[in-house]
């Protein structure tokens, strides 16, 4: 046994991850964060104290067992340590990505208290890729149980409640509207900071898991909740399909031709890959100077998107102070190294018109910090006289979202007066065997909080159906021989042990 | 990274479900129809939705009213005009037996088929095939209905027969006279009002500027009517609001909260503005396909059009050229 380690003996110096150089990476759409070398995660990994009573897990949304994942790797068990992590989280690559840590695991890590905190989600990140890499899988053998679930929304709510009933031995069906799976995670998050080949990835995982994935399929529209438990046979239901209305500024001008969503910039860049546009045939509108209001991740994603399709200057337009900017310290930090230009405490008031339709300027106020309001942060304010201007040919708001209103105008589910999905304390909706969570329930929030949401609908489909873990999970592992499906070996009935 | 090897060795077992194209018929030399095999879509259509169609997987995603369904035979109807890039490329390859990449929906609110019992059902162009669900349905709710269908001359006429079936009266206007009364669709529908002083409803369905103009028409006569709008949209889920569109001073989206407004509150030149949004992409697109067809057909000088051939060819089409104006 290693003796143990205290905040004096562990390596004082938080990992750095190596990123592509902001100069040339505003060009690309290559990752811009590296990742460890496995000589970087293994010293990052010396830094966990392995508390006995972690408080990272309590900080984690799907409460991964952390001090145990780290402990793996520090004995150069990776396999070990995917386990571990698989065993509540099957999407570590993506979650290592797109958490904001500071905010949970690592935000309450002791080792913070006097150094920077352990570095988890870059291990985490580090195990996925790893995994990835060598196409790890955990796919244990699983008693059916003959329950079919049903899952409306192939986003990270989606995808966790479904990893988690597959487990459970039931037959799931996700829907997706779009063309491809992965919801926000395909057509918000850009390629730069979520690759595709990640995602697809992490979907291939569920699709061994037994998952099937129905896309183009528009529920409540081609058919209703109703009908899925009435008529199609579902068992339960999981409605995770976003907020997804984007909210809308207001203004003088915001109809004019080049002012548009980040929703919309995104899912045409991403999803539609329309920056390799008239290869791909949807277009993307090219500003020179682009202004994006709003201050969240989306709207870093949206920033650094145009700077990427060629925009000259791009500028942040943000009523608060980068205190109150919602975005992960990360995301503001990569945005401001690539030359995004803050405007803190500015307000649009108007956008202006060239007189053909198009956008040439937009008008701004600025702003100052008033009192708490119910958010608890401070509430800006319009500061008298302080208007500007300043040119631009695109504005881009990313300012939040409204309830998508598709459930509820094809449902009699109970909506909340703004529209969204009103659930109890175990997100049960007000139908029998419909649960709901995500954006859909809470409104615009991240992607681990909609996973964990998603894992808390299964363990409550699971009480609903009567299906206790222990049951059905991992029993029947080893078995006898099976031959071979696609070259790979089955006598385990254990695809988790084999290398693909 | 590169993507996982597995993902690319191992055939994907859940592959996506065809949309077959189970007949093709081409009206003009523009304006084709397809007739795809969709079960669970036919059955769930109703008049004025509409589904957004992918070709192929490096495809655009159009909106595409749905002309028609047919619940025994498990099928949807398309009417398709060959204007850009994308619908051309279908004219081309979308064939009977093919099939398309994806077909989603139904999307939008379904038109809302009142009591009125009497209703002028105006198509304008291509506007005909979304218009005839709602005439149909309009018919079997025991309404009195009166066709009015518009276009530019008499060689792009089509559904004459199936449109007027559903019809108690069937105005037909052409703007060179070739067939019906020589006019605008506007002209038809002024002939209605003459007619029936107590029509009430009307549905028209065609290029904005052809429902701005009918919009004009009933106004004085305060007759309530309504218009679908297709303005660009990406989803057709409400995500990505592309689509908003002015309606009584406030902002709505087309795909979750239409398509069909009332057409006295819309703003029609926003919504014409709107549609200019991606004119130069949607030129350069079609250039260079265009242009790659050229190469693949007719290589050499003899195959080339001539310039003025080339020019014509080339120009940026107006969406609805082929749909008459009003």
């Amino acid at each position: 046994m290693a003796k143990k380690k205290t905040i004096r003996t562990i390596p004082q110096e938080r990992t750095p991850m190596r990123e592509q150089d902001p100069r040339g990476r505003a060009k690309n759409f290559t990752e811009v964060a590296c990742g460890y070398r496995l000589e970087e995660a293994l010293n990052e990994a010396e830094r966990c104290l392995l508390c006995p009573d972690p408080a990272c897990v309590e900080g984690c949304p799907v409460t991964i067992d952390i001090p145990g994942f780290i402990r793996k790797i520090s004995a150069k068990d990776f396999r070990g340590a995917y386990d571990i992590i698989t065993d509540t989280n099957l999407l570590p690559a993506i979650c290592g990505r797109v958490c904001p840590q500071e905010t949970q695991c690592e935000g309450v890590c002791p080792v913070g208290e006097t150094l920077e905190p352990v570095a988890i989600g870059r291990l985490e990140r580090w195990v996925g890729d790893l995994a990835i890499a060598e196409g790890w899988s955990n796919i244990p053998y699983i008693e059916p149980t003959g329950f079919k679930i049903g899952i409306v929304g192939s986003g990270p709510a989606g995808m966790a409640c479904a990893a988690d009933m597959a487990k459970a031995g039931c037959d799931v069906t996700v829907y997706e509207a779009f063309h491809q799976p992965g919801g926000v995670l395909k057509y918000g998050i850009p390629d730069f900071r979520l690759p595709n080949t990640v995602i697809d990835a992490e979907i291939e995982n569920l699709r061994r898991l037994g998952v099937r994935f129905e896309c183009n399929t528009l529920v409540g529209r081609l058919f209703t909740i109703e009908s899925m438990i009435e008529a199609m046979g579902f068992h339960a239901v999981f409605i995770g399909t976003g907020a997804g209305y984007p909210a809308l500024l207001g203004i003088p001008g915001d109809s004019l031709n080049g002012v548009l969503s980040a929703n919309e910039l995104l899912t045409r860049c991403n999803l539609m890959v329309a920056r390799e546009f008239p290869n791909y045939d949807t277009p993307v509108p090219l500003g020179r100077h682009v202004a994006v209001i709003g201050s969240g991740n989306t709207a870093m994603d949206a920033m650094r998107v145009c700077l990427r399709l060629g925009a000259q200057k791009v500028h942040c337009i943000y009523r608060r102070t980068r205190a109150e900017s919602p975005a992960r310290a990360e995301e503001t930090h990569h945005a401001e190294e690539e030359g995004i230009e803050f405007h803190w405490l500015a307000n649009p008031v108007e956008i202006l018109d060239d007189g053909g339709g198009n956008v040439r300027g937009m008008r701004c106020i600025r702003m100052e910090l008033g009192e708490p309001d119910e958010s608890g942060r401070r509430r800006p304010v319009p500061v008298a006289g302080s208007e500007f201007e300043f040119p631009c040919d695109m504005v881009v708001f990313a300012i939040g979202t409204q309830a998508n209103p598709i459930i509820g105008q094809t449902s009699k589910l109970g909506l909340n007066k703004r529209g969204y999905l009103e659930v109890d304390a175990n997100l049960a909706t007000s139908m029998a065997g419909v649960f709901a969570g995500g954006d859909i329930v809470t409104g615009a929030a991240t992607v681990i909080e909609a996973m964990g949401a998603g894992r808390k609908a299964a363990r409550s489909m699971k009480a609903y159906l009567g299906i206790r873990d222990t049951d059905v999970v991992y029993q029947a592992e080893r078995r006898g021989s099976a031959g071979k499906l696609f070259g790979i070996d089955l006598t385990e009935r254990n695809f988790a042990r084999v290398r693909l | 990274m590169t993507g996982p090897k597995a993902a690319r060795l191992m055939p994907d077992p859940h592959q996506q479900p065809a949309f077959k194209i189970v007949a093709r018929e081409d009206f003009s030399d523009a304006t084709y129809l397809l007739e795809i095999h969709h079960p669970l879509m036919a059955r769930a259509a109703k008049p004025g939705q509409f589904v957004i169609v992918m070709s192929h997987e490096h495809g655009e995603r159009i909106p595409l009213t749905i002309a028609d369904f047919d619940r025994v035979k498990g099928t949807i109807t398309l009417v398709v005009q060959a204007v850009g890039k994308t619908t051309r490329e279908m004219q081309r390859d979308c064939t009977a037996g093919t099939a398309l990449y994806a077909v989603v929906g139904p999307m939008g609110l379904p038109s809302h088929i009142g009591n009125a019992r009497k209703v002028v059902c105006v198509g304008g162009g291509l506007g005909v095939a979304p218009v005839f669900p709602q005439a149909r349905a309009f018919k079997e709710n025991g309404a009195h209905v009166i066709g009015v269908v518009g276009f530019r001359t008499r060689n792009l006429v089509f559904w004459e027969d199936k449109f007027r079936s559903c019809c108690d009266e069937f105005i037909v206007c052409t703007d060179d006279g070739s067939a019906g009364i020589r006019g605008f669709v506007t002209d038809g529908v002024k002939l209605a009002i003459q007619r029936h002083p107590d029509i009430g409803e009307v549905v028209a369905i065609g290029p904005p500027v052809m429902m701005k103009a009918c919009a004009a028409v009933t106004r004085p006569h305060n007759i309530k009517t309504v218009v679908s709008l297709n303005p660009i949209m990406v989803d057709g889920t409400g995500m990505c609001g592309g689509c908003r569109v002015k309606v009584g001073g406030q902002v709505r989206f087309a795909c979750v909260d239409g398509p069909d407004f009332d057409a006295h509150q819309v703003d029609f030149d926003d919504l014409m503005s709107r549609l200019r949004r991606f004119a130069r992409e949607e030129k350069a697109a079609l250039e260079r396909w265009a242009e790659s067809c050229r190469m693949k057909i007719a290589p050499g000088p003899l195959g080339s059009p001539s310039p003025a051939e080339e020019s014509e060819a080339l120009a940026l089409p107006d969406p609805f050229e082929e749909a008459q104006g009003g």
